[in-house]
């Protein structure tokens, strides 16, 4: 690890500032990919500003509608929140097997959403839920924010401070784990809203995307058996030693019809 | 000796205490003084020149006390690595041995061979002075490919060894094979990879050292299975130091599995600097560097074919196996694919007549080595599935074809043709055992319920057997091992009567502080409380070999008790003494010495106090004091042998297997403590299952980058992948050591990869699938799925 000047801020404002101010500052939340990259020397920020102590980035709260969960919230408390387990219960069960429970217990939904990690599951749940990620500045609808492999529609220092999850009529996620990493590999988030029928698939490219004909199939018949014959094409998906670009494209379908078979549970 | 804590009792660990409360000792913890940090500067290249190495800007760095590279290594006359196994190809011929340099001189093998070492008050700025250590490498093609590394046209990794062939190795008579094949009413042909496998100890390799100036002394401390072996390296070899003159401690250590057997480039310039800094040094290794500079195991391509008669008998077996040696040899690698291989290859059968060829390829890749069962679990892995898919073959029930051929009780102790001498074992009531365990009669059943889930169920067998308990120091020495494989034990009566008991074997992980205890213990009575276990400092324990081969307790206990016998024998002449008695008449029983036929008696530890005190005692006879030694060289090897039963479910459309039963009877003799052999027995199948259906070191085969360098892409174990297992015993002692114990380190992780992988190929049959290679991750047994589909559609 590189030398670093350590900042721990009270409030989103004092935050921002010092993002603002040092060019070269990073926001840490958990820690959980942060540390890591600054361990082996991937990253050099000047500064890290430790969001650990903002007390209006926590928590979990129903506004009509919806479930706003905090940027700072850990994974270990959207996945036993009585609320978030009443209103999306999906929501709470993809929390629940991110990682192992030190990375739940230190993993924030902000972190993992802002990092835009390939691989991570909370971004399948964002745009199928179709939520609205809310900064310092602005609200920033699910289908714009990500943007490409760790991209994200977040400027230089824009702080996520919670993001709004519509409530589902019914919703599942499924996700076949990377056999090392436990991240996802596939992960299909299927979910029905005011606003329609979702499919939005983690893991399998550099970044989520949303399957229209599983969509379109679903809105007419939110049955399994109305997406079994959609197949999803291997070009420009992932492949690695765990996963070829046709096994994903595979995994694809094979969790979605198991995620819309536990949606109608 | 009571039943509670004496040999067969499940008493619980004295050792966790400490490893559960934080409290253990491990080479990183020690606080030196003045303390400085080693950094490694690793190659990133897998093959390449080094053209120019430029450490003037790094050397200016803050913090930074000293840099040395392979040159001022060769300047200061410093020897090379060794490999100390001397193998003689198939014309008698010694193997090739290339040089390895403890850092590189001018040409690099591997990524992750040592180029320069950072010496710094900090190690972050060892660290980042190493960022600024300039190299200009001239990358060379590199030999990634095992399969093709005796290729015209293969990279070359040494002069010295041309055409990348260490040794070309045989044992058995190939005409007579042959012949026996001729006459063979059915030949089962095989062709496998036994995957190469990263270790992965939970704690890193360490190493850190200090020398007084004032003595001319060395202190090293490392995380070595065998300080001993690993003083005589450095000592005779390498550095030159004499060994009275170096003392190395292996205090407390997380884990080796035989990676931390070796003599390490890393140990050894932290001990070779610590004199030229003038300041101790201290190095604990990153995960990243364990993965790229550990020792990695297995990397075989093996051909393998039996011949059967109509009935099923084994007539022949012959084998062809490449064995990768990577970029050097490490220091027992030479032995691993030959005499721990090949000589295993006879199983629990009769197999009259048995041809190996062997043949070791070096490849830019990191040294492969000897890893927990080293040689064992890929020949049972050759003979365990030749088996099966001969009995799948000819429609014969695998369990009816194993005891078709097994060796009968009968025919013990048991001369295979491939060099060793069974000398104890009864095989058919451990399978027995097995298949009333896994209900193997209800198994059609579950399969029929399983596959109306749409999951193909599957069950597999193996059958195993290994030679360990290493070794007899004759034969091995005739085959050309470097050292003796006997073991030492030293008891060190205190005069207040506790015990301090010296072992040359080494614990990091086996839980010598509870069974050799229990050892001393039950044969001479003394309370658990009152015998501490002393072990991996050469400083403080007689000259040891340390713990590897499933050795520690059938040689290492075996020393224990001959010197147990010592202290008896001393202790009755002056128990004689004391209680007036002719010396044939005393025996010593549940730690009290008694005169025979009458009620005198005194305890052990009156016994001791005047041996210390000797005011009245029998000095012109005896020697006051209670200290005895013991070396003890086995005569033979031991033959733990067993069946293992694994049952699982593979999901068809991810390719994902689910073990739902694992079945473990095992022969390991006596066992001293059931609970500590279950938790070996344990983890040895956790290891077996992780080569069978996850793990496997993946190096580009381009570029030789290691692509499965971290725990995000090296699938290891991992509890939730596992039922609780089933498991059993059946005992046959030992004949020939005086405990009766066989080994049981390696057992699991020998027998456990041919019974996950018969499974799965059984699972697979229905939907057509031949043939699976390890690891059968879930892209691997969807591919073979979809292939099985593909031909079947054509
Ligand atoms: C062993 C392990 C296993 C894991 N397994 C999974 C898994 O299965 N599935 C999965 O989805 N994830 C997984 N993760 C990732 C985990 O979910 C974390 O949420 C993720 O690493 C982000 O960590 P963090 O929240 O601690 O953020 P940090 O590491 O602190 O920050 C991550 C990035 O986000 C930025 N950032 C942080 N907070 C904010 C904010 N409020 N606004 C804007 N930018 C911000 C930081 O500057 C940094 O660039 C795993 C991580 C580990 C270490």
């Amino acid at each position: 690890m590189y030398d670093f000047t350590y900042h721990r801020p009270k409030s989103v404002a004092d935050a921002v500032k010092l993002l603002k101010d040092k060019p070269e500052a990073r926001a840490m939340s958990g820690g959980m990919t942060l540390i890591p990259t600054l361990k082996q020397r991937l990253a050099r920020p000047s500064d890290v500003v430790d969001l650990g102590a903002v007390k209006e980035l926590s928590g979990i709260k129903i506004e009509g509608a919806n479930v706003v969960i905090g940027g700072m919230t850990k994974h270990a408390d959207v996945a036993t929140s009585a609320d978030v387990k009443a209103a999306i219960p999906a929501l709470a069960h993809l929390a629940g097997h991110i990682g192992d429970p030190q990375v739940r217990n230190r993993g924030t939904i902000g972190g993992s959403v802002a990092n835009n990690d390939p691989a991570a599951d909370y971004p399948g749940a964002v745009v199928a839920l179709n939520a609205t990620v809310t900064t310092n500045s602005r609200k920033i609808p699910a289908d714009e924010f990500f943007k490409g492999l760790f991209e994200t529609a977040l400027a230089d220092g824009e702080l996520i401070t919670s993001i709004s999850f519509p409530k589902a009529e019914k919703a599942a996620y499924m996700k076949f784990p990377n056999p090392a990493s436990r991240y996802a590999m596939v992960g299909v988030f299927v979910a029905k809203t005011a606003s329609g029928v979702r499919v939005a698939v983690t893991g399998a490219g550099g970044c989520v995307f949303r399957v229209k004909a599983m969509e379109d199939a679903l809105a007419k018949n939110f049955s399994s058996a109305a997406i079994k014959d959609i197949n999803i094409p291997a070009d420009g998906l992932n492949s690695d030693i765990h996963g070829s670009a046709e096994y994903r494209a595979h995994l694809v379908g094979v969790m979605a019809r198991r995620a819309v078979d536990a949606a109608n549970k | 000796m009571t039943a509670a804590t004496g040999i067969g009792a499940r008493v619980l660990r004295t050792e966790d205490k400490r490893f559960l409360t934080g409290t253990g000792r491990y080479v990183d913890d020690l606080p030196l003084a003045r303390a400085t940090y080693a950094y490694f500067l690793r190659s990133p290249h897998a093959h390449a020149k080094i053209k120019k190495l430029d450490i003037s800007a790094a050397a200016k760095m803050s913090g930074v006390v000293n840099i040395f590279t392979g040159k001022d290594l060769v300047d200061a006359k410093v020897g090379g690595l060794i490999c100390g196994w001397v193998v003689k190809d198939k014309h008698g011929e010694p193997h090739k041995a290339p040089p390895h340099p403890v850092m590189a001189v001018d040409t690099v093998r591997y990524v992750g061979d040592t180029v320069a070492m950072v010496v710094a008050n900090s190690y972050d700025e060892a660290k980042d002075a190493a960022e600024a250590i300039k190299v200009d490498y001239d990358v060379q093609p590199a030999n990634i490919d095992l399969a093709k590394s005796f290729d015209k046209g293969a990279p070359q990794v040494h002069p010295e060894a041309p055409g990348n062939l260490i040794y070309d190795w045989e044992i058995g008579v190939k005409a007579d094979v042959e012949a026996a094949f001729a006459k063979a009413a059915h030949v089962t042909k095989l062709d496998l990879i036994n995957n190469r496998l990263i270790p992965n100890a939970m704690e890193p390799r360490a190493a850190a050292a200090e020398y007084d100036k004032g003595t001319g002394n060395y202190t090293l401390w490392s995380t070595s299975q065998n300080p001993h072996v690993l003083r005589l390296i450095l000592s005779a070899f390498v550095l030159g130091i004499p060994e009275h003159k170096l003392r190395v401690v292996a205090p407390d250590v997380g884990g080796g599995f035989g990676s931390k057997i070796f003599c390490y480039a890393d140990e050894t310039m932290v001990c070779w600097a610590a004199s030229r800094v003038g300041r101790p040094i201290k190095w604990t290794a990153e995960r990243s560097e364990s993965f790229q500079t550990d020792c990695h195991g297995r990397d075989h391509v093996t051909h393998a074919e039996l011949a059967l008669d109509k009935d099923g008998k084994f007539l022949a077996l012959k084998v062809e196996t490449i064995a990768n040696m990577g970029a050097y040899l490490s220091t027992f690698s030479t032995a691993v694919p030959t005499y721990l291989y090949a000589t295993l290859l006879a199983g629990q059968y009769t197999t009259p007549l048995i041809y190996a060829n062997v043949k070791a390829a070096l490849t830019h890749t990191a040294p492969v080595d000897a890893y927990r069962g080293a040689g064992r679990p890929e020949a049972t892995f050759v003979v365990e599935s030749i088996v099966s898919k001969a009995a799948a073959e000819m429609k014969i029930d695998p369990a009816e074809l194993r005891r078709k051929n097994f060796i009968p009780s009968t025919a013990f102790p048991y001369q295979t043709p491939v060099a060793l001498q069974y000398d104890s074992g009864n095989y058919p009531p451990i399978i027995d055992e097995a298949m009333k365990m896994a209900d193997y009669k209800g198994f059609e059943a579950r399969r029929a319920e399983a596959k109306s889930r749409g999951k193909l169920r599957g069950i597999g067998f193996s059958s195993y057997i290994e030679a360990c308990g290493l070794a007899p120091s004759q034969v091995v020495g005739s085959l050309g091992a470097g050292v003796g494989q006997w073991e030492s034990a030293q008891i060190k009566f205190n005069p207040t009567g506790n015990v301090q008991v010296m072992t040359g074997a080494h614990s990091h992980g086996q839980s010598h502080e509870t069974t050799f205890a229990q050892i001393i213990h039950d044969k001479l009575g003394v309370p658990m409380d009152q015998i501490e276990i002393v072990h991996g400092d050469t400083a403080t324990t007689p000259f040891g070999m340390g713990s590897y081969g499933s050795r520690s307790l059938a040689v290492g206990g075996s020393a224990i008790v001959k010197a147990t016998e010592k202290i008896i024998a001393k202790g009755k002449k002056v128990a004689a003494h004391l209680m007036e008695a002719a010396v044939a008449d005393v025996e010593f029983e549940n730690g009290t010495f008694k005169v025979t036929g009458t009620d005198k008696n005194v305890p052990l530890a009156q016994v001791v106090f005047a041996a210390y005190v000797p005011h009245n005692y029998p000095l012109a006879e005896v020697e006051p004091g209670m200290d005895e030694n013991a070396f003890y060289d086995p005569a033979n090897f031991v033959y733990p042998a067993g069946t293992q039963i694994c049952e699982l479910e593979i999901d068809p459309d991810t390719g994902t297997t689910e073990i739902v039963n694992f079945t473990a009877i095992d022969d390991f003799g006596n066992i001293i403590n059931p609970m500590i052999v279950e938790g070996q027995v344990h983890g040895g199948i956790v290891q077996g299952v992780g080569q069978a259906l996850m793990e496997g070191a993946v190096y580009d085969k381009s570029t030789g980058q290691l692509i499965s360098g971290s725990y995000m892409d090296y699938t290891m174990p991992r509890a939730d992948n596992f039922p609780s297992f089933k498991l059993g015993y059946k005992v046959t002692p030992c004949p020939h050591n005086p405990l009766g114990v066989k080994g049981c380190g390696e057992a699991g992780a020998i027998a456990s990869p041919a019974a996950v992988m018969n499974a799965v190929h059984n699972a697979l049959a229905p939907v057509g699938v031949k043939h699976v290679e390890m690891p059968a991750t879930p892209l691997n047994v969807w591919q073979s799925i979809k292939g099985a589909q593909r031909q079947a559609a054509e």
